[in-house]
């Protein structure tokens, strides 16, 4: 079901070096390295306020770090120098490399569910509104939703919503997808619809950093999990080990306490 | 109370004073309602650029000209500002200033307010997919902006329409000034009054109900 052979076999896609983040005087983020290869899925668990949404803002750059080094193929950020980082319109195409979905699903609320999703393509890639339209099209289809093309998004119900935000972030071809607990804001017998679409990405080989609380889903989806407290990882590992036989006592209390729920 | 109306007697005679005047109230409201309007997207935006220096002088001028009546903007433009300056100000200016000043802090206010009532979530996910700035305001944030900007545009506008009788303290022959001097050559001020009142509802009127009409479309 994973693809966990090929992707450790594979290059590194995604690598940050003590990656710092403050914010005034909270360090939201402090020291954190990881690496992704290519194809593969990592979740990332831990409790409220650790630094999990902060750490995946700072991948993107939607937050400027303050600190550390971030690598995606073969360009280099180094934070603490600023001639590195990039700005206006460099960022912007930066942050294009990445497909991001969010919590509360932050569609752009005059725009219908199509428009949504060629929005990016239009405006960041300038492609032709033809040309936009047919690729939205087949990634609305792919997450099953083309009936709704029409629609704004608050004529969409909440899953439906996620789906389209989704469509929307692989729009622009992304080498990496972002997931901030992207169901976390979902009746529960709307989770399952969202899971899915990211279940078949995952198999179809997206390379995927998914922050979630849904336990089994990165035991099933994830071919590593990391676990997070106060800015830091903790410990990581496969989800075998993680999540099963955790090593770290703060992992074991924090998954004893989601066992019991 | 048997009192004779006649209202030929105040328009035979003055009808080109009428309708300067006419002219001249439309031209003011139409005029520092548009210049209102560029100073406020001037000012909102800027605003929006976080910059204390840019910030604390544009606050300022907000409250300053919010928090004192317009009445004692246009005679400070006009009476005082030249003692200052040393300067006289022509009356059509001093009160031109004092009315486009006071609706540019209105329009600021809801220019900014317009911008920053859409969500901080859409903002991110307009950057995350690669917007610059330019592309996030102008697909993203002033489409949904400009639509909530629009009725209390409208409604700050409508006040704007009747301050312009102000002009009269100045004596800018206005709709208000003319009939003062239209009294003073008839004595027929419950004529002159009423038909400037009339004339100012019926100016108003259509204006109104279409701002109320903005409003309840928006609410939905
Ligand atoms: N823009 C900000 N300004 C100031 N502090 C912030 C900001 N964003 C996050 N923080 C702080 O940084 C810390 C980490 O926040 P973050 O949102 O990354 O946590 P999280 O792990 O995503 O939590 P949750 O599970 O509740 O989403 C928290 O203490 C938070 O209060
Ligand atoms: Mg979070």
């Amino acid at each position: 079901m994973t693809n966990n052979s090929n992707a450790n076999a594979g290059e590194i896609k995604l690598e940050l070096k003590n990656l710092k983040k403050s914010y005034g005087d909270i360090q939201a983020v402090r020291g954190l390295s990881l690496s992704v290869k290519k194809g593969q899925v990592v979740a990332v668990i831990g409790p409220s306020g650790c630094g999990k949404s902060t750490m995946l803002r700072c991948v993107n750059i939607l937050e400027e770090p303050s600190s550390g080094m971030l690598r995606i193929g073969n360009d280099t950020i180094d934070f603490s120098v600023r001639s590195s980082v990039p700005s206006g319109s460099r960022l912007a195409k930066f942050r294009s490399r990445f497909g991001m979905v969010f919590q509360q699903f932050d569609l752009f609320a005059h725009l219908t569910a199509i428009q949504n999703v060629m929005i990016g393509m239009t405006v960041v890639q300038r492609r032709t509104d033809a040309e936009a339209e047919e690729r939205a099209m087949s990634l609305l289809e792919r997450v099953g939703l083309a009936e709704t093309r029409d629609r704004l998004p608050k004529e969409l119900s909440g899953g439906q919503q996620q789906r389209v935000a989704i469509a929307r972030a692989l729009a622009l071809e992304p080498e990496i997808l972002l997931f901030d607990e992207v169901t976390s804001a979902l009746d529960p017998e709307l989770v399952g619809e969202v899971l899915d679409v990211m279940h078949a990405l995952a198999s179809e080989g997206a390379t995927m950093i998914v922050v979630t609380h849904e336990m089994a889903f990165a035991r099933d989806v994830a071919d590593w999990v990391l676990f997070m407290e106060s800015g830091k990882v903790v410990e990581e590992g496969p989800p075998q080990e993680v999540l099963v036989a955790p090593k770290n006592d703060r992992t074991k209390s924090f998954l004893a306490r989601y066992h019991r729920q | 109370m048997n009192y004779n109306w006649d209202f030929f007697f105040v328009i035979a005679g003055y009808e080109n004073w009428w309708i300067k005047g006419l002219l001249v109230t439309i031209a003011y409201a139409v005029g520092t309602v548009i210049g209102g309007l560029i100073l406020g997207v001037i000012c909102g935006t800027l605003l929006l650029a976080n910059r204390i220096w840019l910030t604390v002088p544009i606050h300022m001028y907000v409250e300053l000209f919010r928090c004192t009546p317009v009445l004692v903007q246009i005679v400070w433009f006009f009476f005082a500002l030249p003692i200052l300056i040393q300067v006289q100000l022509p009356a059509w200016l001093a009160a031109g200033v004092g009315l486009t000043l006071y609706m540019g802090c209105f329009a600021t206010e809801i220019f900014r307010g317009g911008i920053i009532s859409i969500d901080k979530g859409q903002w991110q996910a307009a950057r995350a997919i690669g917007m610059t700035y330019v592309q996030m305001m102008r697909h993203i944030i002033l489409p949904q902006a400009i639509r909530r900007m629009i009725p209390p545009f409208v409604n700050q506008s409508v006040i704007q329409f009747k301050n312009t009788a102000l002009l009269y303290v100045v004596a800018v022959p206005d709709l208000m000034y003319t009939g003062y001097l239209v009294v003073a050559d008839t004595y027929r001020p419950l004529e002159v009054y009423t038909g400037v009142a009339v004339a100012y509802f019926v100016l108003l009127y259509p204006l109104t109900q279409w701002g109320k009409r903005l409003e309840a479309r928006g609410d939905k």
